[in-house]
């Protein structure tokens, strides 16, 4: 399905809102599941409530959605290795790196802004 | 140059669609190239045609498909997006067994590829959302 042609961009998709509240981290994890199949050079942001996606010990059951946090633990296999978390925005509600369900780099929101700016494509959740 | 687009809010409620559209006219306006225009999470309600809003507003649907038309745009929905929030053309709706599609013209569903490959193809990628 990869039609890239060879070219390889680096593609950043950044998290910003919590996993349950609204549809925006669902749709946008099946945007980074999709963008693995085009071989392009993938990482992913997460600042603001988009920290809570990576939580440990998401249970949905009260809601009646799907937990979808495990598809984290995944992207791996994807080749999708590159997971930037907002030092700032961790700190602010109270949780560490220990709370996260997946390996990830803590980086301050300078360097995140760094990171972005190295990007070809930023898409926004 | 050529823009890629996302529209990631639905019609009305929010000003990314307004926003989204004011820019594309723009971009084509100073002879750029728009080469899609991707709608995705609510902003695939940009696609049906069974809007209808007062006659003192601005249609945001048929401005859309008029751009479209005119400027012979590729306006894209995202599929599952789409089928969560029961926007679908002919072909959808049999095969899930509906009695109606409701796609605005100019507009064609497909997958989330279309959004990768236009961030691939574009030389600048423009997301609208929240």
């Amino acid at each position: 399905m990869s039609d890239a042609g060879g070219v390889v961009k680096k593609f950043m998709f950044v998290n910003r809102k919590a996993p349950y509240g609204t549809v925006y981290a669902l749709e946008s994890l099946e945007v980074v599941l999709i963008s693995a199949a085009f071989d392009q050079d993938v990482s992913l942001a997460f600042l603001d409530d988009g920290v809570y996606e990576l939580t440990k010990g998401q249970s949905t059951k009260g809601l009646e959605m799907k937990n979808f946090s495990p598809t984290y633990r995944a992207l791996e296999g994807y080749d999708i290795e590159k997971l930037y978390v907002a030092r700032e925005s961790l700190e602010e509600r109270g949780l560490s790196e220990d709370d996260l369900l997946v390996d990830v780099q803590v980086v301050s929101c300078a360097e995140m802004a760094d990171l972005m700016a190295e990007q070809d494509v930023v898409l926004s959740f | 140059m050529k823009f890629g687009i996302m529209v990631n809010e639905g019609p009305y409620q929010h000003q990314a669609s307004d926003t989204a559209y004011q820019f594309a006219k723009a971009v084509l306006a100073k002879g750029h190239e728009v080469y899609r225009v991707f709608f995705y999470h609510d902003g695939v309600n940009n696609g049906t045609r069974l809007t209808v809003p007062p006659q003192d507003d601005r249609n945001i649907v048929t401005r859309w498909s008029e751009l479209a038309a005119k400027h012979n745009l590729d306006l894209v929905v995202c599929v599952a997006a789409a089928q969560r929030r029961g926007l679908l053309d002919e072909s959808e709706a049999k095969r899930h067994g509906r009695d109606a599609n409701n796609i605005a013209a100019g507009f064609r569903i497909s997958g989330l590829g279309q959004l990768v490959e236009a961030g691939i193809q574009a030389d600048r990628m423009v997301v609208f959302g929240d």
